[in-house]
This record gives structure tokens, sequence and C-alpha cells, in this order.
């Protein structure tokens, strides 16, 4: 039995950028519906940013409780080493991304956007046909917004499959492996990679390149590196995975020999694909932009009435840069005129430490012939960052602004806790802030972001604290 | 090193002070002898000065638009050697306190130029938008500001940012939606930017002359037409016949040699009035004030002696003074001592103009345009050439009932072109 279904909008993909198109369609008043085969909250709730944080956060509180053992930090001590039951942080973990998918259908229940539950095939450009446990349900829509997401890219020699895992399996294991070998130092591999080994496994990386986090600055991985090292994680630089095969993995090191590592689990975590695959993909008429569907900035695609976001339309593949067009293409539909402009779009590793960075790094902004000026202020001189077992590990604040006027261009940040900083950063290069709007706004004491204060007051020359 | 005082030379008979009409060196600067360095300006003449010396610019003693006394130290030069400070008693000080309140009377701008220098004024007040120009990127305004311009339809780049570093506010952007800039995206765009023209130099002048006359002067005007198709005739038949040396005739020699005769015949039309002391000076020459156009404003070179010209030498002497004064070379005494003045605006002359007397005369003679009109004369319709002479007069001097019998005298002369050239 086929049921047909009209709408005003289809969105197809209940990740963070279709699930807030929707909501924001029907806050709008237009008649939508959203399509998802999965639960709610795409790769992002379900698979990603939130059970990873749920697990790094775990991680982070065994490996701090440890530190108590014996000798007793900060005067508090333990007699023995904390037990981990993993099997009730992964129930915990579960608790919550249960806790926020649930929210999101009752969020979409309060917009009135009808959920069909399946998988959606596009017959053309405005209709598709939704296998659901009912039968086939056809949708047709006046607008269709994609927001099918992307998955983990599969190295052809080290196919998934058992001890082969990629990221979503990382945040599913039973237990805690043994031995774990990272391919693939992004942020991705390096978040869980030393999550696990703070759960007790020995991490060792596997990066081709000759640096880990390729996209930051050398300055600003230093204290990634360090705590690596603190952690045991061995990273092999320069170095080719090559094949897996009894749980062995074997590799070209830097100097062109073959060695051999053992891995209950093998990580494998070389990026992200865009979803073009099983879902009529070819039957829309859309142009391609090489692995991404081409938009324009209001994600038109090329057919008419057809909207691309998200991870579908390129880099930065990130959650909240989704929902910020899915917004912005829900807001177009109900007639108003958006245009997606950000000046800039945060990006944070939650590594040990963490990562966070908006708009231009130093060199970034010489590269486009603009003349800077940089201040940087480390954490070792915060009193809260000192207060909060923070100001070790070399973390700091940096801020780079242009040389003629000020405007602030980009800041980054790496150190425990700097990811809560991101929104004052992105706010600063939003406002059009300059560096003396920064340093003219009282930063509250004690905290972690007065460092952003000082950096500015570096960058005119003349910090207070340090 | 010594310091050379450059003090403002004499610059005519009975000048006391001149105005810095343009700076062409700035402190600081290194210049050669004989290096144009300053444009002074006197009632009517722009003089160049060249520095006296090689050497560098330590001060100057004003900026465009600022009065310099005659004799006062107008420029302090480093030279090697000596200099001749020595020999002059200014000391430093003076010229610091000179200095200052030069500064605070430049134009306001708001460029984040801050040179300490004086430095030539800028022709414009810069607006932020240049600011954004060199910024080099996209406009900066905050997120509600841009999400207000979209909805609004308005290309952010055209708002003027009053923010540091150019940022557009909210009030920005209102004040340009308010003045129209929803059509800012179209191809005509209403504008807001207001230029300042600090009023110096000969724009100075033309306004203080002109309201000093305006402000004195109880004017009135007269016109009357004249048919001068038989002047035109002539004026045709002697273009045609004339030498190679003699320059071709306007209207203009021809309406001179009337004033020049009529002056002769109404000699009060013909003066000076000394308010001061109660004196009018009634002059035997007859010095004809040209009112011409010049790149910089009006000026008004005089063709002096105009009771011993010809029509030809008239009109010679009034092409070479003329050229003179658009050229800016004009000498002192060929711009001043008119005793009355023609102003004429040739083929944009119009119908009617009610021309401002060159204070302190008391006549202006107006020139308008030659038209073909179709006039009654002895009971017919005949297309003849008309031009009407618009013409003001100082009433504390001149009676309406002299004004009108002169001008007719000037109707009499133009229309009968031979009597022009006979004596009375």
């Amino acid at each position: 039995m086929r049921k047909e279904l009209t709408c005003k909008l289809l969105v197809v993909g209940g990740g963070p950028g279709g699930y807030v198109a929707a909501i924001k369609a029907g806050q709008l008043g237009l008649d939508t519906i959203l399509v998802e085969a999965d639960r709610l909250g795409g790769t992002c709730l379900i698979r990603g940013c939130i059970p990873s944080k749920a697990i790094i956060h775990a991680a982070g509180t065994y490996d701090e409780i440890k530190a108590h053992e014996g000798h007793g930090k900060f005067g508090i001590s333990l007699k023995d080493r904390p037990k981990l039951d993993f099997s009730k942080t992964v129930k915990w973990k579960d608790s919550i991304v249960d806790r926020l998918s649930g929210g999101i259908d009752g969020l979409l229940k309060k917009a009135k956007v009808r959920s069909v539950a399946g998988w959606a095939r596009f017959r053309d450009a405005k209709t598709c046909d939704v296998e659901t446990k009912d039968g086939i349900v056809s949708i047709t829509a006046e607008h269709v917004i994609l927001a099918n997401g992307s998955h983990a890219t599969e190295l052809p020699f080290l196919p998934f499959g058992g001890d082969v895992i990629s990221s979503t399996e990382a945040l599913t294991l039973k237990e805690v492996p043994k031995e774990m070998v990272v391919v693939g130092a992004g942020y991705i591999g390096l978040e869980l990679g030393i999550a696990y080994a703070k759960l007790g496994a020995k991490v060792t990386f596997i990066e081709a390149l000759d640096q880990i986090l390729p996209l930051y600055d050398k300055e600003l991985v230093q204290p990634v590196l360090k705590s690596l090292k603190k952690h045991n994680i061995t990273v092999h630089l320069n170095a080719k995975a090559k094949s897996f095969e009894k749980n062995k993995l074997s590799f070209e090191d830097d100097q062109g020999k073959i060695q051999s590592l053992k891995a209950d689990k093998l990580l494998v975590t070389v990026g992200r694909k865009a979803n073009l695959e099983g879902w009529g993909l070819d039957n829309m008429a859309v142009d391609m932009d090489g692995p991404f569907i081409k938009v324009d900035n209001q994600c038109r695609t090329a057919m008419k009435n057809v909207w691309a976001i998200g991870d579908l339309v390129g880099e930065p593949m990130l959650a909240h840069k989704a929902s910020a067009q899915g917004e912005m293409v829900a807001e177009i539909i109900a007639g108003h005129r958006r245009i997606f402009d950000p000046v800039a779009i945060a990006a944070v590793c939650f590594t040990d430490p963490e990562i966070v960075g908006v708009g231009l790094s130093p060199n970034e902004a010489k590269a486009q012939g603009i003349d800077v000026k940089t201040g940087k202020f480390p954490l070792m001189a915060n009193g809260r960052a000192l207060t909060m077992d923070a100001g070790e590990g070399g973390g700091f604040v940096r801020i780079t602004a242009r040389s003629d006027n000020h405007l602030v261009l980009g800041i980054h940040a790496v150190g425990p806790h700097v990811s809560e900083l991101s929104g004052e950063f992105a706010h600063a290069l939003e406002m059009g802030a300059r560096l003396e709007d920064i340093s003219g706004t009282i930063h509250v004491h004690p905290t972690m972001t007065e460092s952003l204060g000082e950096a500015a007051l570096a960058a005119l020359g003349l910090p207070i604290h340090i | 090193m010594g310091e050379y005082h450059f003090k403002l030379p004499d610059l005519g008979e009975g000048i006391v002070e001149a105005e810095i009409a343009a700076l062409h060196a700035k402190v600081g600067d290194k210049v050669k002898e004989d290096q144009p360095i300053i444009d002074m300006m006197t009632d009517k003449a722009t003089v160049e000065l060249p520095s006296p010396v090689d050497g560098t610019i330590l001060s100057i003693a004003g900026n465009a638009g600022d009065q310099v006394a005659v004799g006062s130290v107008l420029v302090v030069f480093a030279v090697e050697g000596q200099g001749n400070s020595d020999t002059v008693s200014v000391p430093e000080p003076v010229e610091a306190e000179k200095a200052a309140p030069v500064e605070e009377k430049k134009p306001v701008e708001k460029t984040a130029e801050k040179t300490a220098e004086l430095t030539l004024p800028k022709k414009k007040v810069s607006t932020p938008q240049s600011l954004k120009v060199t910024s080099g990127s996209k406009a900066i305004a905050s997120p509600a500001v841009r999400r207000k311009a979209l909805d609004e339809n308005i290309n952010l780049d055209l708002v003027p940012g009053s923010g540091p570093a150019g940022r557009i506010s909210h009030e920005d952007l209102e004040a340009f939606i308010a003045c129209g800039g929803r059509i800012a995206t179209q191809t005509k765009q209403k504008k807001t930017a207001i230029e300042e023209i600090p009023v110096i130099g000969i724009r100075r002048k033309i306004a203080e002359r002109m309201q000093l006359s305006k402000r004195s002067i109880p004017h009135y005007s007269y016109v009357e037409e004249v048919d001068v198709s038989e002047l035109e005739n002539l004026r045709l038949h002697m273009n045609e016949n004339r030498v190679e040396d003699q320059p071709k005739l306007s209207i203009l020699p021809f309406i001179m040699m009337a004033t020049a005769k009529a002056m002769a015949k109404f000699p009060q039309c013909n003066a000076h009035f000394d308010e001061e002391n109660s004196l009018i000076h009634q002059y035997s020459a007859i010095h004809l004030g040209i009112a011409a156009q010049t790149a910089n404003g009006l000026m008004v070179p005089v063709v002096s002696h105009a009771e011993v010209r010809d029509v030809w030498d008239m009109a010679a002497e009034m092409i070479r003074v003329s050229d003179a004064a658009r050229r800016g070379k004009a000498k002192r005494e060929e711009l001043s001592g008119s005793t009355v003045t023609i102003t004429s605006l040739g083929k944009i002359g119009g119908i009617v103009t009610t021309p401002v007397i060159n204070y302190p005369e008391v006549a202006i003679i107006g020139v308008n345009k030659i038209v073909e009109r179709p006039m009654v004369i002895k009971g017919a319709v005949q297309i003849r050439q008309m031009m009407n002479l618009s013409s003001s007069f100082d009433h504390r001097i001149v009676d309406g009932y002299n004004a009108a019998e002169m001008i007719q005298y000037m109707k009499g002369l133009l229309e009968h072109p031979a009597t022009l050239f006979m004596g009375e």
C-alpha cells in the first residue's frame, strides 16, 4: 500500500542541519516533513559530537581521579586505583544521547513538523519514496532541503569491519581495548585516541603527514604533543598504514621500514565524505563541486527549489555550520532575504588540551597580504586557569588583528576548557571588534576569559599580567 | 647649520598683509633656491614666492587661508652656514605660538592622519568610507545589522560606517535608509556625502567684496532693450575686412566704446564713492573693469584709459588682460583701479541680470544676449537683432533719471553705430 503525502518543504536528514531547518520552517508556518532513517540527531548527536564528548569527559574524569591515587593531589588522596566499568560509562553516554534525541522529536512536534521514519530515495528532484515500516510513503514537495550528512572515509586496504572501526564504532565499544592503533591524527582520531588512552588503552597513532592536526599551526599543536607524551601515546609521523591482519597492523615508518603493531582495535579516522549514494542523487539534476553538492551563498543547488546544507556542501563539516545553513534556508523559503555570510565559523578540537580557532591565523593573514599584529597570553599567567590546574601544559590565547585599523581577524587558543571561550571569540569577529573593543571589555575575574582581554592588550603592546 | 628667516616681502603699494593661497612645500621638506614654495594672495593678485635659499623648512607661519603681515617671518629654513637669523629678532617661541592657532583653524578632518606638521588642507573631508576602502575587506557590521541590510535590500558596501575601522552601526544603517538607501542597490543613488570646502583665496575675496558691495550700496537696476541690427552688420563687415594683426571683434568692444563715451558725458557714473570721507572721486580717465570668469572664480581685469582707445585697441587690450587674469598671470595693476565695470555672460547672457556694483564704483553695465525678435517699426513687423542692457547704480550717488539718461544715450550710440566713432 502506497501512501502519498505533499508538503511545502521536505527536509531529508535529521541531523543538526536538517532538524534545525525543519524546526525553523515549522516555526515560520511552512508545511514541513522531515525524513530520517535512523534516530533523530544525525552524526552529531548519535555518532559524533555528543557521544564523543561524553566519553571524553568520562575518560578525563577517570584520568583525574587516578592522579589522586597514593600521593594525594590537592591533598585529596585515594588508597586504591579507581575502578572503571566501561559498560556503565557507555550506558551513561547513551542516556544523554537518548535524552537529546527525544528532545528533538518534541521540538519538531511543537513546531508542527511531520516526521517520517525511513530511507528516502528521490524519483525526481521534488518527489521521493520513503521505505517506512508501514510501507512506501511517497512525498512530493515544493521545496527540498538535502541534509544527508557524511560518513567516515574508508581506506580501501583497511576496510571497516571486525576490529577495523570508524569513529562510529569507537563510540559504542563494549570495553576499553588494551591496544589501540589510530590511523589518522586529525581531530577526530586524536579526541578518541586520547580518551581511550586515559581510559587505559595503549594508543599509537599512524599519521601520513609530518604533523598532527595539520589544519592548525605548530604553536597551537605543541601543547597537544606534550600531552600525548604525558599519556604515553606514540605518534608515527610520515608513516603509511599498509594492512591489518590477525590484529596486527603493518605500516611503513618515516624511514621506509615496514613495522608491525599489535592492535585489539584499529581506529581509522582519515576524514569524512559527503553521503552521495543510495538516495537518488542522480535523479536530482544538481551540479557537483568535486566531492560535494554545489551551492551558492544561499545554499541553492542548480535545481530550482532544491537546497543543500551541511556536510553535503563541503568544509567545514561542522554541526553548527549545518544548523546555521538550515535555519537560513528555512527563512529564505519563508520569504525572507538571507545569505550565508559569517565572518568566521569557530572550530574546536576536544583534544587534551582543547584547541579553539576562529578566523585567520597570523600565517593565513600574512598569506593574504595583510599586515598583522598578534598578541599572546599564556594561561600560566591566568589566575583562574591555575586554580583549575589548567595553567600548565603551555596553553595560551592568541589574537590576530590588522595592523592598520586593529580589526580582529582571528582568535585561537589552546588549553584545558578553552572550548567554552569560543563563543566570545566568534562574537568578537562577527561584531567587527577591534583590539580596543576586546581590551575595553571588562572580563570577569577570575575567569579564563581574562586571557582574551590580555591577549588584546599584548597585541596593542602592553599586557598587564606578563 | 644656521637658520634663515624669510620675511613676507612687500607685495605692492598699500598692502599690509596677504593671505596664504597655497603651500607647495611643507615643514620638513628640503627645497632648492628659486623653487616655488608658497602662493601669497593680495587684494586681487596671487604671487608665487620662490624659496630664497637652499635648505630645509623648519616652520611656516600659517596654513592656506591664513593672513600673514608683510615683514613678518613667513618661513624659517635650516641652511648650511650662518643663515640670517642673527639679523632678525624673532624668537622661536613666537613661531610656536603662531603655529598653534593655525592648527585649530584647519578644516575639520576625520582622517586617521595626524601628522603634527602643518600640511596642506585636504580638499574634502574624508568620509569613513575611505577608511573602509583601506581595510580592503567587506563591510564591517554586526550580524543584526547585516540581516537588517538584507531585509532592506541594501548593499552594506555602500553604507558609510561611523564606527572605528569603518564599522557600520544600526544608526548608520538607519540614517542610510532614512535618506533613501532603499534604492542604493539601483543604479541611481541618493548621495549623502557633504564636501566641506574652506572659503579661502579668491573665493573668500569674492565673498568679501560682494558682501561689502551689497551691504553698503543701495542698488537699483535699469533694463533697456537695444536694437543692435545695424551694429551687428557693422561688426560682421569689420571682421570680414580686418587685417591680420587685428583681433576678431565681439560685441563687447563696441559696448566698451559706448560706455567710454557715456562716461565722458555722464561723469557722475564714472566715480568712486569714498564713504568715510563723504567724497565722490569723479575720474576723468575711464578705466573699464571687465568681469571675467576664471577657473578660480570671478575676476575683474581692467582696460585702462578707454577714453584714448579705438575699437581694435579696446578689443586687443581686453583680450590681453582677460587672458592674463584667466591664467593667473595678471599684474596687480591690471586687476585694480577700474572706474566703471562691464559684465557680460556672452551667449548665456539671458534676458535680464541684476549686476552687483564693483565697490567702490557707482555703476555697472550688464550686457544680455542678442536675440532675433519681431519688432514693430513704422507699423510693420520686422525681425531685428535685439539686446538688453541690465545695469545697476549706486542710488546714493546716481539718480534714476540720470542713469536712465545715460543708458538711453548708450542705446542711441549702439543703435546708430556711426556715432560711436564721432566726436561730440
